[in-house]
């Protein structure tokens, strides 16, 4: 899933201090289950608002909401008559959502109120890490299911570089060396002389290189 | 390995069989030509060819390629270091031409430290191609004169491929199955992390000769004086995939202080004579680090020189 954190408060309220009704727009997604955007944060999110334009002697109507997705045409029509109600709208969905938004109510600031950090897993309660960096190609087949595109700090497809130390990376001793893990798993699997074949030169314009990225289905589309 | 690929002296001086000595210098942070030349100058004799670094550490510098030119001007021998951290595929295929250009006839295909190290931590990283795929491409360019594109090279580049190796790195298991990787890429010498574990780096190189590794590349093995016992407490502790020996270390810390500088050359010259006569070493790079000016006594009294004419 696409994993986010909540923006720090002092940013938020820099963004929408100069409106003065604002709704805060959750995502029942990704966001929800990782706990930055949904309607539990949308809440907390509100209140503290409230609380701070209060204590300011501000009067704002802060407005709550949350959507199935927003990034779905169907889920963010759900928001058409009641748009106009506000100045601005701060959006905790991943950067998609805040954009997809921005698209479709054009005279609306959208602000986001995550930043989103990458496509992950939860490792652990209160633990989300990186799995994916979506580069369009994907070597898992190759690499014994470890992804050294969004595991290794320099994508190093023949690994591991020299500063892998007792299976910790270099750039610190908390991130697990990428190699060091598809190295055990080939083990594991007993393929390790998969590990000699040498990963030829990657095509990245999959991957961001190559400009905004579509997928087109004939067979799905309408 | 009879015929040469470029016009390198170091390609001649290995190929002949001597040991091949190689030294290295960082370039300034700076635009000083000077202070590369002047430490180019005071090894010049001493050594077949000079590494001259690419950016080490992720710390700014003179560009590895302008420093070669440096040397290469005052008639030394340099081996262009490339880190593929700051360029993509396009811009070292145009280093590397431009390093031909000059005829600049060797180098060594890095990966590059992590720039979270340097002093622009808050930069982008390329990684484009990894260090095994730089030499892969290198080879490209100079054995079928063309680009990676596919276009034909007007003039391909001459150059003398080499890569690096650490014999200590985690996990110990693929040492040599890495090595033998690089070489399968095309690396024609191999320059390894610094050795102070003579019976670790023994064993090492044993695998690569019984893995016939040594048939198909020079190692040179790499050195590194210890200035004091806290450089070699440092290098310990801090500096990852490098091992150091408590007897090292006691050796040092059981001379004066003054005297600690002196007894880390000792240690040097006795490695590298140890060395000398174990089977598949090809050769040594001696890392003076901010003390090239040592390098010719090492060479030297590791009797090392004279340099072999080629």
């Amino acid at each position: 899933m696409i994993i986010a954190e909540k923006k720090p408060i002092e940013e938020i309220i820099q963004e929408v201090k100069d409106f003065d009704r604002i709704l805060i727009l959750g995502c029942n997604e990704c966001v929800t289950v990782c706990e930055a955007g949904g309607k539990k944060e949308v809440e907390v999110l509100a209140s503290v608002l409230r609380m701070y334009f209060m204590a300011q002697g501000q009067e704002k109507t802060i407005g709550e909401r949350t959507l199935e997705r927003q990034c779905d045409h169907e889920y963010l029509e759900e928001i058409r008559n009641i748009i106009d109600d506000y100045d601005a709208v701060v959006s905790l969905a991943c950067g998609v959502g805040v954009q997809f938004a921005a698209e479709k109510y054009l005279t609306t600031p959208l602000l986001p109120g995550v930043n989103t950090i990458c496509l992950g897993a939860n490792e652990d309660r209160g633990l989300w890490t990186e799995r994916c960096q979506a580069c369009g190609t994907c070597v898992l087949a190759r690499t014994g299911g470890i992804c050294p595109v969004s595991r290794c700090a320099k994508r190093v497809l023949n690994g591991p570089c020299g500063g892998s130390t007792n299976g910790k990376c270099e750039i610190s001793k908390d991130t697990d060396c990428a190699w060091q893990l598809i190295i055990d798993r080939l083990k594991a699997l007993d393929k390790m002389d998969d590990y000699e074949k040498v990963a030829p030169v990657k095509d990245w314009s999959t991957d961001r290189a190559g400009g905004p990225r579509t997928v087109i289905r004939e067979d799905v589309k309408i | 390995m009879s015929e040469y690929v470029s016009n390198s002296r170091l390609e001649r001086v290995l190929k002949a069989g001597h040991l091949g000595v190689t030294s290295e210098c960082g370039p300034p942070r700076g635009t000083d030509a000077e202070e590369v030349k002047k430490k180019g100058l005071l090894i010049k004799d001493h050594v077949d060819a000079v590494n001259v670094t690419d950016n080490q550490t992720a710390m700014t510098r003179m560009s590895s390629l302008a420093a070669c030119i440096h040397l290469k001007l005052q008639g030394i021998e340099p081996v262009l270091q490339m880190v593929t951290r700051d360029r993509n595929r396009v811009a070292l295929q145009s280093d590397i031409l431009g390093a031909a250009s000059f005829d600049i006839p060797n180098m060594l295909c890095l990966s590059g430290d992590h720039q979270s190290f340097g002093d622009c931590a808050q930069g982008q990283n390329v990684h484009d191609l990894d260090s095994m795929q730089l030499v892969q491409t290198v080879r490209h360019m100079r054995d079928e004169g063309k680009f990676l594109g596919g276009d034909a090279i007007k003039q391909p580049p001459k150059i003398f491929v080499g890569a690096a190796a650490n014999p200590f790195a985690d996990p110990f298991e693929i040492r040599i199955p890495r090595l033998a990787k690089k070489i399968a890429c095309g690396a024609e010498f191999i320059q390894t992390q610094c050795i102070y574990n003579l019976d670790k780096f023994k064993e090492w190189m044993r695998r690569a000769v019984d893995r016939g590794l040594t048939e198909k590349t020079f190692i040179m093995a790499g050195m590194t004086p210890m200035k004091s016992v806290g450089m070699a407490k440092y290098m310990k502790n801090k500096v990852p995939g490098m091992d150091v020996p408590e007897e090292i270390i006691n050796r040092l810390a059981g001379v004066e202080k003054k005297k600690q500088a002196e007894e880390g050359i000792n240690i040097c010259v006795e490695h590298i004579q140890e060395l000398s006569e174990i089977k598949g070493v090809a050769g040594f790079h001696i890392m003076a680090i901010e003390w090239e000016e040592k390098v010719p006594e090492i060479v030297e009294r590791s009797g090392l020189y004279p340099r072999p004419k080629v």
